[in-house]
C-alpha cells in the first residue's frame, strides 16, 4: 500500500511552513514517528514525523520551499498502517525495483514553470544607482480611513539584489487580481502574507490595507506608530557596501509582535533586591536540587517561583485586556514565559502552572525548555498561553533595562546582573557588602496603575530578600 | 567613434531634472520592441538594435504571423472540403504558390512596416545591426550598412530570442531539409514531407503542407503528439490529424538521414517501426528551439547563463548584472511571444523604478492547428506532478449548439481545473475551433482569482463557443442544462484526474 503523506495541522492558525531540511530521500526506509522533514513555522522549528513505516517513494518538497497544510510531502510505499518499524524491512525494500524506478528526488519535483511570484520583496526594489529614481507616486487610494501608503516615499534607489530566478517555489498562484497585487507591492506588503476575506479566501484591496495597518513599521524601525506598509529605506548603498539578507520567519514574527506590543502604553519601574542571603541559600542547596533531578538551580528558577506567588497575590498583573469587549480577563492559572536567546532568535517557552510547582520542579522544567529552545525543538504550543514573562539579561552584563511586553500579557520582569555594592547598615552603623539584583518591571498602564505595579515589584523584592516569606504567604 | 545616447527622447520625464536614462534594447522581437516602446513612453532615451529593417523579430518575420497567415489558408481549404457534407460542392482548388507567398509577404510587411512607423513616432532610435556588450554600460553595434558604432547606456534589455535547434545528423545544410524558417518560405509543395518532431511547430506547419497537398508523415520520439500537454486535449486533434496526415509515428526516432536521388532517405528506429527505410521529397525538422545567448559579449558583464543557455533573471527580469535585464525566449521558458511582451514591459517599468514584478498566475499557450488547442494556468499533467488536488470539470462540445452548427461538435472539449478547497479556477484547457480566442477569458478568470461560481454566474452569449466555459463551470454542481456527467462524483480528496 502506498500513501501520500501531507503536511498535517501544526497548530491553530498555522497554514504554512518553510521547509528547512528534507530528512529522507527516495528509497529510504522510515519508521513510524521518524522525522521526514524539518519545518519552521512562525515560532517553532519542528520535525514532521512519518505517520507509518515504509519506504519513501517520492519526495515532493525541497528545502527552502513554503508548503501549506495538506500539501503532499512524500509518498510512502509499502506503508504498514502505523506498524512499528521492522529491522529487516530496509534491506528487503531497498532493492526492489519499485524503489529504483522512483522519479528523481526533490529538486526535480520543483514546479516546471519559472516560479511566478518569486520573492517579491516588501520594499520596492527599483533600478540601480545611476540617475535618481522617479517618485512612483503610488495611486493614493481614495478616502482610505488610515492613510495606507507611506506618503509617496520615493522607493529606495538601493540596487535590487540580483537574485537568480526560481528562488521561491511556492507554486500556488496568489489569490488576488493583478491590480491588487500591484497595490500591495506599491505599499510594500508581501501579498502572500495577506489573509483574504473574500469567498474562498480571495484577497481584496481592503484586505491588503488591513494587513498593512496591522504591520507597524513593516519590518523597518518600529518607532513611528503604525504607518501602513514599510517606510522605504534610504539608499544605504550610497554610504558603503550593503548586504541584504531575508528576515527569517522567527525574526519577522518577533518584529511584528514587538511592534504590536509598542502600541500598548508601557511603564517600567526599577528596583534592586538584596539577594545576599538568597544567593547563599542557592549555593547551599544547589547540589541538593541537582541530585533531586532539578538540574542547575539558577536565580531565574527561583524567580519563577517568586513571580508565580506574586502573580497570585496581584491578579491584575496576571490578566489581559479585551479592548473590544471592554473587559479585563483574569486568568485563573499562572503560566510564565522565560525569554531564551537562541541562534534562531528570541524564543519564549512557557512554564505551565508555575504556581503549583516547587523550585526543584521549576528548575528541572526550565532546563528542559531552554535546551529544547536552543535545539529548535520547541513545539508551538510550548510557546503559547503565557500570562507573564521573565527576561534575564544578567548573563550578558546588563543592569536595568526596559523590557517590552509580550502581548497579550500585561507584565514582564527584566532581570539584570547582580553586583556587590556597599550598602548602609543602620543597625551596625556601617557600610557592608551586599549582593544587589537589578529588577525592571514593565506593565501595561491601561490596566495596571503605577502603584499596583510598584506593589507587585516590592512584593517580589521582599520575597527575594526574605525567602521565608514565600513559605508564609506564597 | 563613441556616441553617447542622448537627446532624441523627451527629456526629464524619468530622471526629474537630470538627463533621461539611456536604455539600449537588443533585439526587436515581441519582447524587445514593447520594452523599447514602454521605456520611451516613460520618457527614457531608447535605442533599439536588430538586424532586420524593421522591428518584429522571429514572431513577425519567421514565426507566429506568417504561420498564422498560412494556417488561415489551410483552414479555408478544410472548410471547403467539409462543405461537401453540407451540400456545397467546390471544385478542387487551384493553388498559386507564388500568390500565396506574396499574400503572406504582404501580411508580414504590413505588420513590420507598422512597427517601423511606431518606432519613429515613439522617438526610439532604431539601429539595424547586431549589438555586442563590451561592459555593464557599454556596447558596440555592428551596423548592417557597415561600420561599428559604440554606445554608452545606463540600462540594457537583452531580447535576442531563440532559434531552431539543429541536429547535425539530420542534414541541416541540405536544401531538402527545412527548419521552421525555411518551411515558411514555401519553396514548393513536396509530394511527400517528413516532419521530425510532433510539437506545435511541426504540427502547425505539417497541417499547412498537408492542406496544400503534401502527404505528411510525422515522427515523434515520445508516446504522444504535443508532449507535455494534457492527453484529453490532444486526442481530438490527433484523431483528425490521423486522417489528414499520411502517418503519425510515435515512439519513433530518425536514426539516419541522407540525400538520395533528389529526395531524402531516412532510417527510422523504434519498437513499432515496421518499415524502417523510407523516402521523402523533403523533410522539416522541428525539434525545439534554443536561446540566443551566445555572441552577446556577456563575458564582459556579470550576467549568468544556465546550463540550457537561458539568461538567469529575477522577478523584475534583472540579470546578475544590475544594469542589464533580459526578457523573452532568452530569459527562459515558456518560449512564447506574449510572455516576452509582458516581460519587456515589466523590465522597462523596473528600469523606471516602478514596483513591478513578472508574476503571472497563468500564461496561455495556443497550438494553432485545426482544431486548435489552448491551455492556461495549471494543467492536469502539472497538477498530477505537483500533487495539487484539483476537481476536473470536462465539458465535451457535442453538447454545444454552436460547435454543432459549425460541424465541429465532436471535436472539442472545455476543461476547468478547480481548487477543491477554495473553489477557485486554477487552470483551463480547451480543444476546438477558436480555442485560442476562448482561452483569453479563462486567463482573465485565473488572474482575477475567479471561483467556479463566478464563471457559472456570468452570462455568456448564446449560441457561442464561449458558453462551454460557463457550462463546464456548471458541472461543479452537475447543474449544466445541456450535459450530465454520470461518472462525476464530487468526492473531495481525490487526486488530479479523479473528476
Amino acid at each position: 500500500m502506498a500513501i501520500e503523506f501531507a503536511l498535517p495541522e501544526l497548530g491553530e492558525g498555522i497554514e504554512e511552513a518553510d521547509v528547512l531540511k528534507v530528512l529522507v530521500a527516495p528509497g529510504d526506509a522510515v519508521a513510524v514517528e521518524q522525522g521526514v522533514i524539518e519545518v519552521e513555522t512562525e515560532k517553532a522549528t519542528l520535525e514532521v514525523p512519518a505517520p507509518a513505516a515504509g519506504t519513501i517513494g517520492e519526495v515532493r518538497v525541497a528545502s527552502g520551499e513554503t508548503i501549506r497544510v495538506g500539501q503532499v510531502i512524500v509518498t510512502i510505499e509499502d506503508a504498514g498502517a502505523g506498524a512499528p518499524f521492522a529491522a529487516e524491512q530496509p534491506a528487503a525494500s531497498a532493492g526492489t525495483p519499485s524503489a529504483a524506478e522512483q522519479p528523481a528526488p526533490a529538486p526535480a519535483a520543483a514546479p516546471p514553470e519559472p516560479a511566478p511570484a518569486l520573492a517579491v520583496e516588501a520594499a520596492p526594489a527599483p533600478a540601480a544607482e545611476a540617475p535618481a529614481p522617479p517618485p512612483p507616486s503610488p495611486p493614493a487610494p481614495a478616502a482610505a480611513p488610515a492613510p495606507p501608503p507611506p506618503a509617496s516615499a520615493p522607493p529606495a534607489a538601493a540596487p535590487a539584489p540580483a537574485l537568480p530566478a526560481a528562488a521561491s517555489s511556492d507554486s500556488t498562484p496568489v489569490f488576488a487580481a493583478p491590480s491588487v497585487r500591484t497595490f500591495a507591492r506599491e505599499i510594500g506588503v508581501d501579498i502572500r502574507e495577506v489573509a483574504g476575506s473574500g469567498p474562498g479566501g480571495r484577497i481584496s484591496v481592503d484586505d491588503v490595507k488591513r494587513h498593512a495597518r496591522s504591520q507597524p513599521g513593516g519590518g523597518g524601525a518600529a518607532a513611528t506608530p503604525a504607518p501602513a506598509g514599510a517606510a522605504a529605506l534610504p539608499d544605504l548603498a550610497r554610504w558603503g557596501e550593503v548586504e541584504r539578507l531575508p528576515m527569517s520567519r522567527v525574526r519577522r514574527t518577533t518584529a511584528d509582535t514587538i511592534a504590536r506590543s509598542w502600541q500598548s502604553p508601557h511603564v517600567t519601574l526599577f528596583q534592586k533586591a538584596d539577594v545576599t542571603e538568597l544567593e547563599a541559600l542557592r549555593r547551599r542547596y544547589r547540589e541538593r536540587v541537582t541530585r533531586a533531578g532539578g538540574g542547575n538551580l539558577t536565580m531565574v528558577a527561583i524567580l519563577l517561583s517568586v513571580c508565580a506567588s506574586a502573580l497570585k497575590q496581584h491578579p491584575r498583573i496576571n490578566a489581559a485586556v479585551d479592548v473590544a469587549a471592554q473587559q479585563i480577563a483574569y486568568r485563573q492559572y499562572v503560566h510564565i514565559g522565560v525569554a531564551v536567546d537562541t541562534e534562531r532568535g528570541l524564543l519564549v517557552p512557557v512554564v505551565r502552572d508555575a504556581d503549583q510547582k516547587n523550585v526543584t520542579e521549576l528548575s528541572a522544567e526550565l532546563g528542559e525548555l531552554s535546551a529544547k529552545a536552543r535545539d529548535g525543538k520547541l513545539g508551538l504550543d510550548e510557546m503559547r498561553g503565557g500570562s507573564f514573562t521573565i527576561s534575564n539579561l544578567g548573563g550578558l552584563g546588563t543592569g536595568f533595562f526596559t523590557p517590552i511586553l509580550n502581548p497579550p500579557e500585561v507584565g514582564i520582569l527584566g532581570v539584570g546582573r547582580a553586583t556587590t555594592e556597599a550598602v548602609w547598615d543602620a543597625e551596625a552603623g556601617a557600610f557592608g557588602p551586599r549582593l544587589l539584583l537589578p529588577l525592571s518591571l514593565s506593565f501595561d498602564h491601561r490596566i495596571v496603575d503605577g502603584a499596583d505595579g510598584a506593589r507587585f515589584l516590592s512584593w517580589v523584592v521582599e520575597a527575594l530578600e526574605q525567602p521565608l516569606l514565600l513559605a508564609l504567604e506564597g | 567613434m563613441t556616441t553617447g545616447v542622448t537627446g532624441g527622447a523627451a527629456s526629464g520625464a524619468v530622471g526629474g531634472a537630470s538627463a533621461p536614462r539611456r536604455v539600449l534594447v537588443i533585439g526587436a522581437g515581441p519582447g524587445g520592441y514593447p520594452a523599447a516602446f514602454q521605456a520611451a513612453h516613460l520618457g527614457m532615451d531608447v535605442t533599439l538594435v536588430d538586424p532586420e529593417p524593421n522591428p518584429g523579430g522571429v514572431c513577425l518575420y519567421r514565426g507566429c504571423i506568417p504561420s498564422k497567415a498560412l494556417l488561415h489558408i489551410a483552414g479555408l481549404l478544410h472548410e471547403t472540403d467539409a462543405a461537401a457534407d453540407w451540400g456545397i460542392h467546390f471544385e478542387r482548388p487551384a493553388i498559386d504558390l507564388d500568390q500565396v507567398r506574396d499574400w503572406k509577404g504582404r501580411v508580414v510587411g504590413r505588420m513590420t512596416g507598422g512597427l517601423g512607423v511606431l518606432t519613429k513616432q515613439r522617438r526610439v532610435r532604431y539601429l539595424q545591426g547586431r549589438a555586442r556588450l563590451t561592459g555593464p554600460t557599454h556596447a558596440v553595434v555592428e551596423l548592417v550598412e557597415g561600420g561599428d558604432q559604440a554606445l554608452d547606456f545606463d540600462y540594457a534589455v537583452l531580447a535576442t530570442g531563440s532559434r531552431p535547434s539543429v541536429i547535425p545528423s539530420l542534414l541541416p545544410e541540405s536544401p531538402l531539409v527545412m527548419d521552421s524558417t525555411s518551411a515558411l518560405e514555401l519553396p514548393e509543395v513536396p509530394a511527400t514531407l517528413l516532419v521530425v518532431g510532433g510539437g506545435y511547430i511541426g504540427l502547425e506547419l505539417g497541417s499547412v503542407y498537408a492542406a496544400l497537398g503534401s502527404r505528411v508523415t510525422v515522427v515523434e520520439m515520445t508516446a504522444g503528439l504535443l508532449p507535455g500537454a494534457d492527453r484529453d486535449l490532444v486526442q481530438p486533434l490527433q484523431r483528425r490529424l490521423e486522417k489528414e496526415f499520411e502517418e503519425i509515428l510515435l515512439e519513433t526516432r530518425v536514426d539516419a538521414m541522407r540525400e538520395q536521388g533528389g529526395g531524402i532517405e531516412v532510417t527510422l528506429g523504434g519498437a513499432s517501426v515496421e518499415q524502417p527505410l523510407r523516402r521523402f521529397d523533403r523533410a522539416l525538422v522541428s525539434v525545439g528551439r534554443r536561446p540566443n545567448s551566445e555572441g552577446l559579449g556577456l563575458e564582459s558583464t556579470r550576467v549568468r547563463v544556465d546550463a540550457r543557455g537561458f539568461i538567469e533573471v529575477d522577478a523584475q527580469r534583472r540579470t546578475a548584472e544590475p544594469t542589464i535585464f533580459a526578457v523573452g525566449d532568452v530569459a527562459g521558458e515558456p518560449m512564447l511571444a506574449h510572455k516576452a511582451t509582458h516581460e519587456g514591459r515589466v523590465a522597462a517599468d523596473a528600469i523606471a523604478g516602478l514596483p513591478v514584478a513578472f508574476e503571472p498566475s497563468a500564461i496561455p499557450a495556443v497550438v494553432f492547428t485545426d482544431p486548435e488547442i489552448a491551455w492556461t494556468g495549471l494543467s492536469e499533467v502539472e497538477a498530477h506532478e505537483r500533487g495539487v488536488e484539483v476537481d476536473v470539470l470536462r465539458y465535451p462540445w457535442v453538447a454545444s449548439g454552436r460547435a454543432t452548427t459549425l460541424g465541429r461538435g465532436g471535436e472539442g472539449v472545455t476543461k476547468l481545473l478547480v481548487d477543491a478547497r477554495s473553489e477557485r479556477v486554477l487552470g483551463v484547457g480547451i480543444t476546438g475551433a477558436g480555442a485560442g480566442e476562448l482561452i483569453a477569458e479563462a486567463t482573465l478568470a485565473i488572474e482575477m482569482g475567479a471561483r467556479v461560481e463566478d464563471l457559472r454566474q456570468t452570462i455568456h452569449a448564446h449560441p457561442t463557443l464561449s458558453e462551454t466555459l460557463m457550462e463546464a463551470a456548471d458541472l461543479f454542481t452537475n447543474s449544466s442544462p445541456h450535459y450530465v456527467d454520470r461518472r462525476r462524483e464530487r468526492a473531495r480528496g481525490g487526486q488530479a484526474g479523479a473528476g
